[in-house]
């Protein structure tokens, strides 16, 4: 159960976020830039980087609903599953294989992403930009799983759930519903 | 040196990032002024100490210090009193409620899993609502974010706490959207 009361139709994140929209403003730009926004790396590329911090953070609620946003952009599921248990064997390029150890660093701690990790994502060809948005994206995930575990919000067990959500991110990305979320009390499942 | 070749490496901190990507800088501040200057049952004071105390637990020197010296300048404490942070609030009077909220928010630090409802009962008994809890969970983990963005991309901090003394006042005082970053970028 949640540590404060949070609406019941709106597990994990999406309830902080409608419980306090005035602090969900600036979390929704950030992430809708930062996932969507254009950028050398795809979103799916970027959904990969969600998954493994999330993943590694062991936030399922997170891990569930990035990991079904990458696979629907993806259009398979091995690649998500491959990398949560070796990012070397994953069927990524170089370069991301680099930015998803610098992710997985930054999920570590704030000091662990090395110079040889960043030289090493650089011979593979990311650019400047690309390593700052794989740190921040770490970051904001780091940010996120501790929102929602912190508050120990619901994740819930039926897959088909995170199906619903990960193809709403997909199609909306980021951005709060311009109707809000009032339709999804009508039905068990996000539409 | 920091990991990225930012545009002025003068600059220190979250600083140098932002002048770096203005497109991410815009939100972050926006981010930064809601939670600490925005709406709260929690003064600006408390918050920048949830702020400051989250950030040494991380070991990140730039926002463990300039938050510790906006806390000092909403306090009305001299800035030597950011050491206190680290001898665990001896002479900074804070409120049993606050230093549960401090509890929850170091538990945050290490993971959202580590909050338990022993950690929030004793909030709630101290006196904590509902928004006092949310919003110290958000702080403490919106601070995991920024001390991995700035110590992640390897930036640079002034060591001693009177290079912060008016970073502290201008972020207490005047707020975290300051000038319009992209302005700011054709300055530089």
């Amino acid at each position: 159960m949640p540590h404060i009361p949070l609406p019941e139709h709106l597990p994990g994140i999406t309830g902080l976020l409608e419980y306090s929209r005035v602090t969900a403003e600036p979390i929704r730009l950030l992430t809708q830039f930062i996932l969507r926004g254009e950028n050398s790396l795809s979103p799916a590329e970027r959904e990969l980087i969600a998954t493994i911090v999330s993943h590694n953070n062991e936030c399922r609620f997170c891990t569930a609903a990035h990991t079904a946003a990458a696979d629907l952009l993806l259009g398979e599921t091995e690649t998500c599953e491959i990398m949560k248990q070796d990012i070397d064997a994953t069927p990524v390029s170089d370069k991301m294989k680099a930015l998803l150890k610098i992710a997985k660093q930054v999920q570590v701690s704030c000091k662990a992403v090395t110079a040889e990790s960043v030289a090493n994502a650089r011979t593979q060809g990311a650019t400047d930009t690309e390593i700052h948005d794989t740190v921040l994206i770490a970051g904001l995930f780091c940010l996120y799983n501790r929102y929602v575990d912190g508050m120990a919000t619901v994740a819930p067990a039926d897959p088909q759930f995170y199906t619903g959500l990960g193809q709403r991110l997909v199609d909306h990305g980021y951005n709060r519903l311009p109707n809000g979320y009032d339709h999804l009390k009508k039905h068990s499942q996000p539409s | 040196m920091a990991h990225i070749a930012l545009p002025d490496e003068s600059l220190p901190g979250i600083v140098g990032l932002f002048h770096f990507r203005p497109e991410t800088a815009g939100p972050l501040q926006l981010l930064a002024e809601t939670l600490l200057r925005g709406e709260s049952p929690l003064t600006s004071g408390e918050r920048e100490l949830i702020a400051s105390y989250v950030s040494l637990l991380n070991d990140t020197h730039f926002c463990h210090t300039s938050h510790g010296s906006a806390a000092m300048a909403h306090l009305g404490y001299d800035l030597s009193l950011i050491d206190d942070i680290k001898n665990g609030f001896q002479q900074i009077d804070i409120s049993p409620k606050l230093r549960a909220l401090l509890n929850i928010a170091a538990k945050v630090q290490k993971s959202g899993k580590a909050v338990t409802d022993e950690d929030i009962a004793a909030a709630r008994a101290k006196g904590a609502g509902d928004k006092e809890i949310h919003d110290t969970v958000l702080i403490a983990a919106a601070f995991c974010m920024f001390n991995r963005y700035v110590d992640g991309l390897g930036t640079w901090a002034p060591q001693e706490n009177e290079a912060y003394r008016e970073m502290g006042q201008r972020m207490a005082f005047t707020g975290y959207v300051r000038f319009p970053v992209k302005a700011d970028v054709v300055e530089v």
